[in-house]
């Protein structure tokens, strides 16, 4: 009797043993092949190489602006194409420009800096980032930038689900608008009662300031121009 | 005899587990230290079988309680981050070894 009891015991145990062995070794098994932790490097050691290869092509785009410039500056007979040449270029955020204007720093709302994956943006702050732009140009803007991006007349602001892009490049909280304009037309078409700013408030840290001299930079992407042509 | 009911059963839950869904990664450690429990459970429950000492409520309290108190161990040594599943690898291997050779001198005794 003793020895049926036994023999029962010991064949449930080793019943149990065998599944947890053989779950044991599927799993074991499946995540030797799909190799996660070589995955993770792969991709940021891809990344590494990218950005570096990103970073070349851009100081190549700078060198031959440089040129191209140059070259301009020698020639005498365009010298009045020239200044026409520099105020699209300035408008159309070619150059980097500086005046007056103000500056728009949103911080991270109590609600949004907590979370982990609202630490990159979210899809409320990219509808906030464009009503502010628009505001902006609605207030006779000349230059915008957001986070040192330039914001031309093709920049998308964009969340991507996983980060916040605008000219293609990532930026992250918190947000420093930047404006060249006159600055009291400015403060007073971004502060009506109800607007965007004064709703954002509620929700955000906002430090809004007029600034006598500022400095934005120049769009240093490079401009596409493939399907459309002028106009004859 | 009593080999082949074991061994039957062994067969029958690989065949179980290998039909069930796959874990997380994350507990591939804690179950990889069950098993070496379990392993020595049933080890230790077959050498008292031998010795005539068998008691099963014995033998599956300490099934249970081994098994869990490894996994249990390992994780709290991660939490301590101390490599506490290393002592249990140790002392589980020392006692299925020291219990495979009375095992097998039984064997050799008996045939």
């Amino acid at each position: 009797m003793r020895v049926k009891g036994a023999q029962v015991s010991i064949a449930a145990v080793c019943l149990i043993v065998g599944i947890m062995f053989a779950v044991q070794y599927k799993t074991t098994g499946f995540y030797k092949q799909s190799l996660v932790p070589k995955r993770i490097e792969d991709l940021s050691s891809q990344l590494n190489t990218l950005m570096a290869e990103r970073d070349a092509v851009e100081a190549m785009v700078n060198t031959k602006n440089q040129q191209l410039e140059d070259i301009r500056n020698s020639d005498k007979v365009m010298a009045d194409l020239q200044k026409e040449l520099q105020a699209v270029n300035m408008a159309g955020g070619l150059y980097p420009v500086e005046g007056a204007g103000i500056s728009i720093t949103i911080g991270g709302g109590q609600v949004n800096i907590q979370s982990e994956e609202n630490k990159n943006g979210s899809i409320e702050d990219q509808n906030d980032l464009l009503l502010l732009v628009n505001d902006l140009r609605a207030s006779r803007a000349e230059a915008i930038a957001v986070n040192d991006q330039r914001i031309t007349a093709m920049s998308e602001i964009r969340w991507t689900g996983t980060m916040m892009t605008i000219n293609g490049k990532r930026i992250s909280p918190p947000y420093k608008i930047l404006a060249i304009g006159d600055p009291n037309t400015l403060e007073s078409g971004m502060s009506l009662v109800g607007g965007n700013l004064y709703t954002l408030k509620f929700s955000r840290q906002i430090d809004f300031r007029k600034v006598d001299n500022i400095k934005l930079p120049a769009f240093n992407g490079p401009i596409r121009m493939v399907y459309g042509k002028p106009v004859k | 005899m009593y080999w082949i009911v074991i061994v039957v059963c062994l067969v029958i839950g690989v065949l179980v587990g290998s039909k069930l869904p796959i874990m997380s990664y994350v507990f591939t450690k804690y179950m990889s230290i069950a098993v070496l429990a379990a392993l020595d459970s049933v080890f230790g429950g077959i050498r008292a079988y031998m010795e005539d000492s068998f008691d099963t409520v014995v033998f599956i309290t300490g099934f249970v309680v081994n098994t869990l108190l490894a996994a249990g161990l390992a994780y709290l040594g991660d939490l301590l981050r101390v490599e506490l599943y290393l002592a249990a690898v140790v002392v589980f291997g020392v006692r299925i070894f020291q219990n495979l050779a009375i095992i097998r001198r039984y064997l050799l005794k008996k045939y």
